[in-house]
Parts: structure tokens; sequence; C-alpha cells
């Protein structure tokens, strides 16, 4: 397994980066983490002509949290997974995150593989994905001629594809805070580690006295890309979070799936473990909310 | 086409010209003639080309050898140090943690790593450590019992007893 | 687990592996570390499609490309003829594609040049013609009349069948189930599976064109018989090839044949004259090499109403690929696969086999299996399950009433089989004891009660391994004995060299064993050597279990000429008759008289220094062990799983493995080879298959999609022995490498079934993904 050739440029600052890209925007690809592309470039799936290793730019390694406002967690184009899964802040404050992190791939491809470079990479069976359009959070995008925030519910364009233009740096990802009482996690069936998901269920909910004020479900696995399941969600917002309510979304969140029948298993299988998972998550907030 | 690199590589100072494709288990392998990593698979699944990267394990086939410029790589020819095994070197043998020996030296490099960072791990801590890494020939026990074995070693406290 | 024995001698000790050292140092030499001077590098070009006529190859481009040496096509090596190769089945294999390919995957072209790189990117220049034909993907429309003939190359083959062959009493058996309160019924496929060793194929060919001997260095099991291969399919002399296995990374049978790759290596070595060198790529190693498994299967079981067996019927397909290609030496067309009654005193069996030609890649290796007895068990065990829901009877008492008991043995099977020892109830009782089986069936009531499954799934298998004898089995012809040379160097030091070729298994350890406990020279003082056909005996190589059955019995029995010598020797320095001496492990002394003595060491000197007149100096020999019968292990695996009853999820909780190998050399190897084994039973109950697209594209050429276990999923082992020697083999033993990966998928996918049986579930194939635990359930839901 041998990549073809490649001019390899690695620049030491944004400013530099940005400009590497605007002038080859068309030839080049971005090297962060690697460990999506440099398997393509191995099986000669891919063949850049250039390769833009940003992982010497600095300012891009950042995991913090912005608080103002309702507050905003930013990460940067260079934190590492394995970061993710160790983050305690994540932990208390982000957990739909936290449950995601220990479930990418396996634990060395997370020392290197980013959560951007996985956004970018915009893989339907990519968890974070799911996990960004449950939360709403967005993506930094960063060229030559100035910055723009696009919103995870129209960042991913199809299979493998955003709306990232080829001049663009993905520079971070915001997801915002959601707040106090407010719960979530990431189910995942795999085959093993290291394996894509079966299905995937990011869930986050937010409540005030006991009322779902915010319901976010994002769903891996099931479609030509992550799924955001706006009717599951939106049956959950202004109701409490009883048995019934949670079947409801559970049933609206499978119907919203598009599964494919493949070695997985079968698309009515995997439409019954989103119902199943999307039930469980949701369970285990309110079980969470109730501890 | 062609880069220079300089990587510290079980402690020393190594420069050398390298195409930017080639990958870093190449350039260790062949460039430097560290043969304990190898490579098994086309695709990051199997975990044999482990090294550390700044001590962090990694998957050299997964990465440019110009990506680690500048960077500290140990490798399995870095694990004794003055002629002396490394307890984890002496925990695989002891406890018959491997067979065919090609998964071994990743798999020791893994578990040096997570015993720096964790002096007494569980099994199933060790288990999910190690899950990046496959072994076709020990089915895993007698390499989980390689690394208490280690840890015993490195850290001869009585174990904590914790099951997690 | 290995208990420490401290009786005298050396078997039963569980001694560090020797070979342990190199390994954990980075020294391992496996063929990838293989490196010569003016070296080349060969890549391979394969075919997109499963079944096409090539209708042209351009390679111009790809020659022209600076560091291009040489591009090989079929129509190159037809002129030497070398397009085509005998397969070990004795079919014919291409290697390079001339006509057609016939598999996706299939070696079309290879290139040679001065870097990997440079060979690498000059495939990407290769032009291909193709005109894609019909694939035939199902082997039962593989034998429809019109299906598309695939084997056109062959004179006379007209259909797609390979071969038919029976085994038993038709009649007896027809009678059997005439006089049956029941018949039960288990259809099943056994999926194609890969042994997948961590390291791939490769070669390192140097053929001197001054001397034109051929020095191939290669990833072989068996590296005498790929010797003799070479010179048959070559025409080179046999003295002028030598092969050398150098550390293998893990074979699995999947090392055992040869491979387009290795001849057209060695090829391109001879007319260029220079080294070249191959590796393959995990593609190319799970697309194109030895597949294993892979029967479709219906086993018949007549019983009566009280659990009697009276008969079994077994109809079975095999899906072969394009090329018969069954690495197995039996003169019986489905290997050993007719150990099918396993551990059951059957009166009447009668097994009837058919291969089918398909576009897939050839194969059917012994993959830690004995050439076909795994799925011979998984059928047998998978039946037994079943007969007992049907019947009413709890599994174990359907096993127990029906064992060959140990006062039987040496017995006769219905289909020609001489098991010779067993104690199936013994490993039984052992399991149920160790894995408290009335108290899971407890449990697994109570639970049931809320909702939640768990499964305990049973298998006791028994199995045939340790080919020969000769008069029964060879390859090629070449007979299926092994051999062992020893010598003894005056300082009483030795070397053991062997004609099978480990790769794990520790023989570097256990054969030195051996020695130690037959000559009293300590394990330590003793190299064990193999994989170097110039520098050790002839032997058929390492797979399907044989090495210590047959090599170990080899290396006993040559230690045993060297101590006769030697006691000749110490007889002459004692000056007293042979019949005065008494042999204990190390030394002979004097009978009555136990201080006068000479240890093997003061023999080994006498013998270059001192010997008898009349005697020939020295302290060597050699053995080719021709062995009386196969030997035949047995185990009983106990796995308790627990299932998701919403989303067909499973995992196991508690694996228990009693195995009874005889004479257990070295605890700790044993052990490990036991665990190893369990995983890979697990990995194809659970995960591991290589399935096709209907145009016969192959899903699975890689490990995202063909699954591997990491130590995450895969189980903890709780293992048990039981010990009943071989009565044929000079120490006792039976072979264990594949005992657990025969055995145990029966065990795992028991449990699964076992959890849902109460909804009326009685089978879920391999491999048992969630989703397929998840239709058995709504199928049966279904019917109510």
């Amino acid at each position: 397994m041998f990549p073809s050739q490649f001019e390899y440029l690695a620049p030491t600052t944004l400013e530099e980066a940005l400009s590497l890209l605007a002038e080859h925007a068309e030839d080049a690809k971005v090297l962060a983490g690697g460990q999506s592309l440099i398997p393509l470039m191995k099986l000669r799936f891919a063949a850049p002509a250039m390769i833009i290793d940003i992982n010497g730019v600095p300012g891009l390694s950042h995991l913090q949290e912005d608080r103002r406002g309702r507050g905003y967690l930013r990460v940067g184009a260079l934190v590492r997974n394995a970061a993710l899964e160790r983050s305690e802040l994540l932990k208390s404050r982000y957990p739909t995150m936290a449950a995601a992190a220990p479930l990418i791939s396996d634990p060395l491809v997370r020392n290197q593989g980013t959560l951007v470079g996985s956004l970018v990479h915009a893989d339907p069976q990519g968890d974070w994905g799911s996990v960004l359009l449950a939360l709403e959070g967005e993506v930094v995008a960063k060229s030559t001629s100035g910055e723009r925030r696009i919103p995870a519910t129209s960042f991913f364009d199809g299979p493998f594809t955003t709306v990232l233009r080829s001049d663009e740096l993905a520079v971070e990802a915001r997801v915002p805070a959601p707040g106090p009482r407010s719960f979530g996690t990431y189910l995942k069936l795999e085959r093993k580690v290291g394996d894509f998901a079966t299905v995937g269920v990011a869930v986050s909910v937010s409540t005030e006295r006991g009322v779902v004020t915010r319901a976010g479900i994002g769903l891996t696995g099931v479609g030509p890309a992550n799924i955001k399941a706006v009717d599951a969600e939106q049956a959950l917002v202004g109701h409490r979070l009883t048995g019934k309510a949670i079947q409801q979304a559970a049933h609206l969140a499978a119907a919203a799936s598009e599964p494919r029948s493949d070695v997985r298993g079968s698309a009515d299988y995997k439409r019954e473990v989103v119902r199943v998972y999307v039930a469980r998550g949701l369970h285990q907030a309110f079980d969470a909310k109730a501890a | 086409m062609h880069r220079s690199i300089t990587v510290t590589v079980n402690g020393q100072s190594r420069t050398a010209e390298v195409e930017p494709r080639m990958l870093l288990v190449y350039f260790l392998r062949e460039v430097l003639d560290l043969r304990g990593v190898h490579v098994g698979c086309d695709t990051t699944s199997c975990g044999v080309c482990a090294v550390l990267l700044d001590g962090v394990p990694v998957k050299s086939c997964t990465m440019f050898a110009v990506q680690a410029d500048g960077r500290s790589l140990t490798t399995v020819e870095g694990l004794a140090s003055n002629g002396q095994k490394h307890a984890v070197q002496e925990g695989f043998k002891e406890e018959h943690g491997l067979q065919c020996g090609f998964c071994t030296p990743a798999m020791m490099l893994v578990a040096s790593a997570l015993l720096e960072e964790n002096a007494n791990p569980s099994e199933s801590e060790i288990r999910w450590a190690i899950s990046g890494n496959l072994c076709r020939c020990t089915g895993y026990q007698n390499i989980v019992k390689a690394v208490q074995h280690a840890a015993a070693t490195l850290n001869p406290q009585p174990a904590s007893g914790r099951t997690t | 687990m290995a208990v420490t024995d401290t009786s005298p001698g050396w078997l039963g000790k569980s001694i560090k592996r020797k070979e342990d050292d190199r390994f954990i140092a980075g020294r391992g030499n496996y063929i990838e570390d293989i490196n010569l001077p003016a070296m080349l590098h060969m890549a391979i070009l394969r075919s997109p499609y499963a079944h096409a006529r090539i209708n042209g190859i351009d390679a111009s481009a790809a020659s022209a490309l600076p560091g291009v040496v040489a591009v090989v096509t079929g129509e190159l090596l037809a002129q030497h003829k070398l397009a085509w190769m005998p397969t070990l089945s004795g079919d014919t294999q291409a290697v390079l594609a001339t006509d057609k390919v016939r598999f996706q995957g299939q070696e079309v072209a290879c290139v040679i040049a001065e870097d990997r790189y440079v060979a690498h990117d000059a495939l990407e220049l290769i032009e291909v013609d193709y005109e894609p034909l019909p694939a035939v993907v199902d082997p039962f429309a593989a034998l429809d009349d019109g299906a598309p003939l695939i084997r056109d190359d062959k004179d006379g083959q007209t259909d797609n069948r390979i071969y038919h062959w029976e085994a038993g009493d038709a009649e007896a058996t027809e009678r059997a189930f005439a006089e049956a309160d029941r018949v039960v019924t288990v259809n099943t496929h056994y999926p194609r599976s890969h042994p997948a060793p961590l390291e791939c194929c490769g070669c390192v060919a140097d053929v001197n064109p001054a001397s034109s001997r051929a020095t191939i260095y290669m990833t072989s099991q068996a590296p005498h018989a790929i010797r003799t291969v070479f010179a048959l399919v070559a025409g080179l002399p046999e003295q002028n090839i030598q092969v050398i296995s150098p550390d293998i990374g893990g074979g699995f049978g999947n090392k055992v044949p040869v491979y387009p790759g290795y001849v057209v290596a060695t090829a391109a070595s001879l007319l260029i004259g220079r080294p070249v060198k191959w590796i393959e790529d995990r593609t190319g190693n799970l697309i194109s090499t030895g597949f294993a498994r892979d029967f479709h299967m219906k086993g018949e079981l007549a019983l009566t109403n009280d659990g009697r067996m009276l008969g079994l019927r077994v109809k079975m397909l095999s899906d072969q690929g394009y090329a018969y290609a069954d690495a197995q030496p039996s003169k019986l067309k489905a290997g050993l696969f007719h150990i099918v009654t396993g551990s059951y005193d059957m009166p009447a069996a009668h097994v009837i086999t058919d291969g089918a030609y398909t576009n897939k890649a050839p194969g059917g290796v012994a993959y830690r299996c004995s050439f076909r007895v795994t799925e011979a068990s998984f059928l047998i065990e998978r039946l037994v399950q079943s007969a007992a829901y049907d019947l009413g009877i709890d599994p174990v008492e359907l096993r127990r009433k029906n064992f060959i008991r140990s006062d039987q043995f040496p017995y006769t099977s219905a289909t020609g089989f001489v098991y010779d020892s067993g104690d199936y109830e013994g490993a039984l009782d052992l399991a149920l004891e160790k894995a408290r089986y009335s108290e899971l069936r407890a449990e697994q009531a109570e639970l049931r009660k809320e909702g939640k499954l768990i499964g305990i799934g049973i298998a006791s298998m028994t199995e045939a391994l340790g080919a020969g004898p000769s008069r029964d089995y060879d390859i090629l012809g070449i007979k299926m004995f092994d051999s062992a040379e020893l010598r003894v160097h005056p300082t009483g030091k030795a070397i053991l060299k062997l004609g099978v070729r480990h790769q794990g298994q520790g023989h570097e350890t256990t054969f030195a064993q051996i020695v130690a406990h037959e000559l009293g020279i300590p394990p330590d003082d003793i190299l064990v050597h193999e994989g170097d056909t110039d520098n050790t005996p002839y032997g058929l190589g390492t797979y399907a279990s044989r090495s210590t059955p047959v090599a170990g019995a080899a290396a006993a029995m040559v230690a045993r000429k060297l101590r006769d010598k030697s006691k000749k020797i110490a007889a002459h320095l004692l000056e007293v008759a042979e019949e005065d001496l008494e042999w204990e492990i190390g030394k002979f002394s004097v009978k009555g008289a136990p201080d006068r003595s000479k240890t093997i060491q003061e023999i080994a000197f006498a013998a270059y220094t001192d010997h008898p007149p009349g005697m020939e100096a020295g302290l060597e020999g050699a053995h080719y062990y021709d062995p009386p019968n196969l030997t035949f292990p047995f185990a009983t695996y106990i796995v308790v799983v627990e299932v998701d009853a919403e989303t067909g999820e499973w995992k196991p909780r508690q694996v228990v493995a009693v195995d009874d190998c005889g004479v257990r050399i070295n605890p700790m190897i044993v052990e490990g080879q036991i665990m190893g084994g369990l995983t890979e039973g697990f990995a194809m109950s659970a995960m591991q298959q290589i399935t096709f697209d209907e145009d016969g594209n192959c899903i699975g050429a890689n490990f995202m999609d063909y699954l591997l276990p990491t130590a995450w999923e895969t189980p903890h082992f709780d293992l048990y022995e039981t010990c009943t020697p071989s009565p044929h083999h000079p120490i006792g033993c039976k072979g264990v490498g594949e005992s657990a990966t025969v055995g145990s998928p029966a065990a795992f996918v028991n449990a699964v079934v076992d959890a849902v049986a109460h909804l009326g579930v009685r089978d879920v194939d391999m491999p048992v993904t969630s989703g397929a635990v998840w239709e058995a359930i709504q199928a049966v839901k279904g019917t109510g």
C-alpha cells in the first residue's frame, strides 16, 4: 500500500495555510489527523497532488469553553479524539460528546484523529456528525476572504460531501452548552471496536421544571448522511419526558431514518435499533435527571 | 521532492531525506533499519505498526514520515535499556503473551504507554487500551496477564482490586 | 490452569519459550526483513471482475515508466509453460490469467521494478481489455443446467461440478431412518472464512544465473513440499532449489498452498537474474489466497423418542471457487468431513458431498482445522442441540446417552474412522461442574421471567488429526510422514532438525522438551532448527495439528535411537555389558552400583573421542515417523451468553473449556493454543465472513469488512483438562492447536440459540450478528 506521489507543504501560520489553500484549492487536501485521508491515499482511492499539513499551525489545538451568553464549546481543528475522550469538561457539561468520544474508531486512531477532520470527511457513518446535529453545533471555516460559521444542519451535503469551499479551512467546531438540567448520551451499535456504526444515536435533552425545552437527536449510519430527527425532537419539546413521550419520539426517529440493507443488518433491523436506542438514550437521560 | 527530516528515535537524533509519500512505518523499517515495527493491513485496522510518538501510541502506517519531523519516537528496539529488558518485555515472556511474535512489538509499546499513565490497570482497562491492536494467536488473555505482570514489576503495590 | 509439574523429566513442564527473546526484542526475522543486494520489487495487478474474458493487455506505458524492469503477463508465462500450476488437490489454477479471469482479485499481471513505489505506480498504467461475463456466485446455481461454464479451459469439463463423493452406508442409514421416531434437521451454511494471519504472504526469490541455484525465502508452513512442487512445476532440479521459511507471522493454514505471487517472483528472478521480493498487501491476502470453510450442509439425525441416535444423513455442497484447491492430503474429496458422527456412537451414517466451481477465489485450506473436521463438528453439535429441544431432553443428557463410551475404544465409526482413545463423559462432567451448569439453568429460568435472556451452549467435540498414516494420506503423492534429525555435539549440546515449520506454536521449546525428556539434555542446550530445506530432513509441514502427533513422535523416536547408541558407549566406558545398565533421565548407571554412571554429556563426548572399536563415531541419527493412525483429541466447551431481546446484541459471559489432548508436553503452550483457538472459534461464530454481491464482487477484502475480534470483544476463558493418552503415540500426545477452533463455534451458536429457543428459534446462521438474531426472533414471532 503505497500512496501516489504528492507535494507536501507544512505551513507554520494560519495565514500561510489559508493562502496555500487559496492558491492550490483544487489540487490540495488538508492533513490534520490523517486517519481517514491517509488510508484512502494508501488504497489510491484518493491521490491529491498536494498535501497541506496543518499540524504545525499554532492556535488550532484549543479545547475550551467560551462562557459568554449561554456559552459554547470550542474544539480546534487539531484537537485529537483522545483529548475529547479524556476531557473532564466534556464529562461534566457535554455528556453526549463525552459518550461519543470513546466510541470513535480505536484508541490508537483516537490519538491522532480529530473531531473537525471527521466532520469535514463527512462519512455518513461518522459519529461526530450526528452529535453535532443533535447539539446544533457549527463549523467555523476560514479563508483568505474571511470567516463564516456554518451550522451543522447545513454543513453536510451528502455522503462525503460538505458545503465547505475548497479554499476554506475548517478551523473549529462549536457546540452550544446544553445548559443546566440537560442530559444526553451517544449509543452506538458496532460489531467490534474500530467498526463504523451499524446504528448510532446521539440524544441531548434540556428541561425546565420537568418540561423539555430543547431536544436533539442525531442518527448515524442510517442514511446517505447523518440525520437530524427533527420530528422526534419537536415531539418532545414542551412535554414531560414520560414513557409515552419517549416512545413517540423513538418511533418518529425510526421513521426519519433511511437505512439500507447490508452486511451489518437489514433496513428493518436498523430502523428498529434506531427506535430502541433513541428510547434507551432518552430513558437514560430521564434517569440521569432523576438522579 | 525529497525533504530532510530529523527525528529523535529511541533517544538518538536521526536525519534523512525522504519522499513525502513514504509512510512512517517504512521510514523506520527501511531507512533506519528498525524492523521490529511491522505492517499487517492497509486500513489502519490491525495496529502491528504501532510506535510511540512523543510517548503516545500511534499507527505508523497512517502517518507520513515527514509528519514526524522534529518529533520523538520510541520503537520496540528502544524498550530495553542498558541491556535490561523492559518490564513489559519480561511480562510477555513470563506469561506467554506471544506466539508468532508479529503483533508483539506493537502490543508491548501500547502496554508500556498504558503503564506510564495507569500504574495498576484492571483487566478491562488493559483490554480497552489494546483494542486498537489485533492478535490472531493468543486470544489476548495472556497479553492481559503479561501487562499485569509488568505492572506488578514496575509498581510492586498490592493490587487495588478494581474490576472496571 | 497450568500447574507446575515437579516430576522428573521434561514432560508436563511449563518452561518459558526459548523463541521469545528475539521476538520481544523486535529481532524476529520475517519475510519482510529479508533484503538482498540488487533486489527488485514485485506488485500484482488484480482483476476487478469476477468473470471476464481478457481480450488484451497493454503494458507499454507501465514498461516505459522509469524504474520498471519488467511487466509479466500470463502470455509471457505461457511461453515458459508456467501460466498454470497444479493445486494441492490435483486441479489446476492460473498463475497469471491468460484466457479469462475467474474471480475478483485474480492475478492478471505483475510489475517488477527497482522499488515498490514505482511498482505500484506502474500497476495503474497497465491497460487490460476485459469483456465481462456473467458471474456464478451461488454454488447451487452453479450446478444448474445452463449455468455459465467457469472452467472452459479444462478438456472434458462440461459443467461446474468438481466432485461427487459419498461415505458411510446408504442402505443401513435408510433403514435407521425408517425405524426412527423422530428426524431432526439442521440446514446451515458454514460461511466462507479466511485465516488472516497478521503477516500477509510474501517471498524473496533469488535465482543465481551463474549457478542456477534458486534460493526462495517464503512464508510457507510446508517448505519441503513446496520445494518438490516447484521442482515438478518449473522443471528445476530439486537439489538446486532451497526453500527457506523464516519466522512466520501466523499461518493458520493460509500459508500452506503455493500462490501465484511465489511462482511469478521466482520466474522473474530466473528471467532477470536478480532477486525479486513480493510482499502481499492485505487486500491481496483476503481476496485471493486460501479461504476456508464455505460448506452448505443439511444434516438429518434419526432418533428414538427416548433420545437414542439411530442414524445420521448428511448432504453437503462445497463452494470451492474456481479451482479445487483444498490443502488436504486425504484421498477423499471432502477431506475428513466424514468424521461428522462426532463423539457419538452412531449405528449408521451416510454422507453425500458435492463440490462446485464458482467465480470466487480458490482455497479450501485447513484453517486451524484438520481438513474439514471443523464443518463436521459444527453440524453434529448443532444437530444434537436441535434434537434435544425437539425431544424435550436436556442437551447434556442427550449427549450422555449417545457418547461413545470409554470402554468402546478403539472405536470404529460408521464412516470408517478408528478412534484411538477417549473419555467424553469425563470431559463433559468436568465442564458442567466448572460452569455450574444446573445453577445456570435455574438462573436462565429466573431471568426469563424478567425478560432477560441468557443462553447456555455446549459442544462436545472430537476431531481426527495428525496425518498420516501414509497409506491413507499424501499430498500430490508425497506420503504424510514426518521427520527429525538429531545431533548431539561433543560438549553434550544438541541440534534437532525437523521437517515441520512452526508459525508461533512453540516448537523451539516443545520439541526441545521432548528430546530433553528422552535424553536428559536440558532444553536450553538443544537448538531446534526448522524451515530450511537444505538443512532439515524432509517433512510435510505444520498444519492440521500434525506437528506434535507426527514430528513430535519423530523427535522422541530419534532421541531413543541415540539413547540406544549411548547405552553401547556407556557400556564401553563403564566396562560392563549393556544389560547391566539402567537408564534414568540423563544418565546410564550400573545396576546395583548407582555411583558408577555416565551422563549423556559424558557419553556424547566419548562418541567423538572414545567410542567403542567398530562403532561409527558421532552421536546423531534421523527418524521418519509414519503414524499408525490419526489421533483423536476431544473437548467439551460450554459458553454462556447474554442476549439483548430487543436488538439481538449478544456477548459471551463465560467460556469453560475442558480439553483432552493426551499428554501435555508444555502445558503453558498448550493453553496458549487453546485460548487462541477459542478466540478464532468465537470470531467465526460472531463476525468473520467473506461475502460476495450478486456480481461476484468480494465484500470483505480488508479488515474493515472482514472483522477480527479485539481484546475488547474477546471473552475471558476458563481452561481445564482431562488426560487420556493416545495409545499409539510414543509419548501419548494428541494434537491440540486446532481443537478449540474446531469445537467452539458450535458452543457459541448453541448458546445464542439456547437464549431464544423458548421463543421457538432453532437456528441462526454464522456469523451470528445481532441483526441475524433479531431476524430469527422476528421470524418465529410471525409464525406464533
